[in-house]
C-alpha cells in the first residue's frame, strides 16, 4: 500500500519534472508585455514626465491621423534577436487599424544596445526600410550613444510622425467604423425598426405566418442592398422573420436587450488603448550602437 | 421509414463536417497565401541584387570572386520557375530552396566583405541598398516562418484521424516545408566568409578601424 503510494508520488514527481522541462524553452523568451499605453518602459529609464510627453504626442497623433504608434523599452531581448522579438510584439499588439495596417512600434533593447522600428504593412510605402534605417542611424543612434534615450526616442518619433503624416491614409473615424462593425452593426438598429414597422402592418393584413415571411424577405432584400453581403442579408431577414413571428411583448424586451448590448460594445472600444488589428510582415529596420 | 431517412441525413451531415474536408480547403488556401508571400519576398530580393551589384562594382578594387558568386547565385535562383505548384513537389521544392539558400549565403558574404571597404560603406546609395536588403531578408524570414506554420497545420490535418481518410480519398498529400538542413547552410555561410576576410591582404586594417 505504502509502496504503491510512493510509486505514485514518484511518477507524479517525474511527470512534473518532464512538464517543467518542456516548459522551460517556452518561458525562456522575453514575454511580450501587455499593451497598457503608447509608451511602455520596462527599464525605468524614462521619467514619468518624459513618458507622459511621449504618450501625449502619440495619442494626439492617433486621434488626428488614425495611425497607432508605440514605444517599448526592454532591458534585453535575449535569446532572441531584436527583429524576432519586435515581430512577436507586433503580432500580439496588432497596432494599426484593421485592413489599413497603419501601425509602427519602436523597440529599444537598452542592454543589447539595439533599436528597431517595426513597420506595419500599410506604412511600408511611407516608412520604407531606407527611411527607417536613416531615422535610426542618423537621428536615434547618436543620442543613444550619448545616453540620451528620451532625446533619441522623441526625435525619432518626431520623424516617424512627420513621414506617416505625409501619407494619404483613411480618416480616423470613418475607417474605425468600417473596420469594427463590418457594416452590420451600423445598420442593425435600422433593420429592427423596419422589421417592427413593416411587420406589424403586414401581420395585420396577411396574417401571422405569411406576414412574417414577407417581412423577413423585405428586410433581407433591403439589407442586401445596403450592406452588400448575402450572408448578412439572410441573417437580417431571419431575425426580422422571428421578431415578427414571435411579436408582441417579446419584441420590446428583445430590442431593449439588443440596444443595451450595443451600448456596452461601443464603450469597450472607446476606453483604453488597444491595437486595432493591424498586420505586420517584418518591414522596418534595426540599428545597433 | 421517415425516421430512418432523417437519421441518414443527420449522419451524412455529421460525417461531412467531421471528415475535415472544409479544414483542408481552409488550410490549403492558407498555405497558398503564405507561399505566395515567400515567393514575393524572394522576388523582391532578386530585384534588389542587380542594383546592389552595380553599386559595389563602382568600388574598383572589390573582390571579384564574391561579386561573381552573387551574380551566379541570383541567375540560378531566378532560373527556377517558382510556381504555386512547387509546394506539392518535394524534389523541385528542395531545388528551389537550395538555390535561394545559395543566394542568401552569397549575399551575406558580400555584405561581410563590404565591411572592409570604407568608401563603399560611406556611399549613401550602398547604405540604402543594404538597408533594403536587410529588411528584405527579415521579411523573408517572417514569410518563411509563416509558411512553415501554415504547412504544419495542413500536414497535421493530412495525418490525423479521421481527416486522413479524406486525404487518402481525395489524394491530398503532405506539403513540403523548409528544412533544418537549409537553416544550417544559412547559419554556416557567414563563418565561411569571415574566414575568407583575413586572407585578403588590405582587409584587416580597415576592418579594425571600424
Amino acid at each position: 500500500m505504502i509502496a504503491g503510494r510512493s510509486v505514485k508520488t514518484f511518477s507524479l514527481a517525474l511527470l512534473l519534472v518532464f512538464a517543467l522541462g518542456w516548459l522551460t524553452p517556452a518561458t525562456a523568451q522575453v514575454p511580450v508585455p501587455a499593451l497598457t499605453g503608447h509608451v511602455i518602459d520596462q527599464t525605468g529609464t524614462l521619467t514619468a514626465e518624459q513618458k507622459a510627453t511621449l504618450e501625449q504626442t502619440l495619442a494626439a497623433f492617433e486621434a488626428k491621423k488614425g495611425s497607432q504608434l508605440a514605444v517599448l523599452m526592454v532591458a534585453s531581448t535575449a535569446p532572441e534577436e531584436i527583429e524576432q522579438f519586435a515581430l512577436r510584439v507586433a503580432e500580439k499588439w496588432k497596432l494599426g487599424r484593421k485592413r489599413v495596417d497603419d501601425g509602427a512600434i519602436v523597440v529599444v533593447a537598452k542592454n543589447d544596445r539595439a533599436v528597431r522600428i517595426e513597420v506595419g504593412y500599410g506604412l511600408e510605402g511611407a516608412l520604407t526600410d531606407i527611411t527607417s534605417k536613416r531615422i535610426i542611424s542618423e537621428t536615434m543612434l547618436p543620442q543613444f550613444r550619448a545616453q540620451d534615450y528620451f532625446g533619441g526616442i522623441e526625435a525619432g518619433l518626431g520623424q516617424i510622425i512627420r513621414v506617416v503624416d505625409g501619407e494619404p491614409l483613411p480618416a480616423p473615424n470613418r475607417a474605425r467604423g468600417e473596420g469594427a462593425g463590418n457594416g452590420v452593426q451600423q445598420y442593425a438598429p435600422m433593420f429592427f425598426i423596419l422589421a417592427v414597422a413593416v411587420g406589424s402592418v403586414l401581420r395585420g393584413v396577411l396574417g401571422k405566418v405569411l406576414g412574417s415571411v414577407v417581412t423577413g424577405g423585405v428586410v433581407a432584400v433591403v439589407a442586401w442592398f445596403v450592406v452588400g453581403a448575402v450572408a448578412m442579408a439572410v441573417g437580417a431577414g431571419v431575425v426580422a422573420l422571428l421578431v415578427t413571428l414571435l411579436g408582441g411583448g417579446m419584441l420590446g424586451r428583445g430590442v431593449g436587450g439588443y440596444y443595451g448590448g450595443m451600448g456596452g460594445h461601443g464603450r469597450g472600444g472607446g476606453g483604453g488603448f488597444s491595437g486595432g488589428g493591424g498586420g505586420f510582415g517584418g518591414g522596418g529596420a534595426s540599428g545597433r550602437w | 421509414m421517415r425516421k430512418l431517412s432523417t437519421a441518414l441525413a443527420a449522419t451524412l451531415a455529421l460525417s461531412l463536417t467531421g471528415c475535415g474536408y472544409n479544414t483542408f480547403q481552409t488550410n490549403d488556401e492558407q498555405v497558398k497565401a503564405s507561399w505566395s508571400e515567400v515567393l514575393n519576398q524572394y522576388q523582391r530580393r532578386a530585384d534588389l541584387v542587380p542594383n546592389l551589384v552595380s553599386t559595389v562594382k563602382g568600388e574598383a578594387k572589390f573582390e571579384q570572386d564574391t561579386l561573381t558568386k552573387v551574380v551566379e547565385a541570383r541567375a540560378k535562383a531566378t532560373s527556377i520557375q517558382a510556381t504555386p505548384e512547387l509546394v506539392n513537389d518535394p524534389a523541385a521544392f528542395q531545388k528551389f530552396q537550395q538555390a535561394q539558400g545559395q543566394l542568401t549565403g552569397a549575399l551575406s558574404r558580400l555584405m561581410v566583405v563590404s565591411e572592409n571597404y570604407p568608401n563603399l560603406k560611406a556611399n549613401q546609395g550602398f547604405r540604402d541598398l543594404s538597408a533594403q536588403l536587410e529588411g528584405t531578408e527579415n521579411r523573408i524570414t517572417v514569410a518563411r516562418n509563416r509558411y512553415i506554420a501554415s504547412v504544419q497545420a495542413y500536414n497535421v490535418t493530412v495525418r490525423s484521424f479521421p481527416s486522413n481518410l479524406t486525404a487518402m480519398a481525395m489524394g491530398y498529400k503532405e506539403k513540403a516545408t523548409f528544412t533544418v538542413e537549409n537553416e544550417k547552410e544559412i547559419a554556416r555561410s557567414p563563418t565561411v566568409s569571415f574566414d575568407a576576410v583575413p586572407a585578403k591582404p588590405a582587409a584587416p586594417a580597415s576592418g579594425v578601424a571600424q
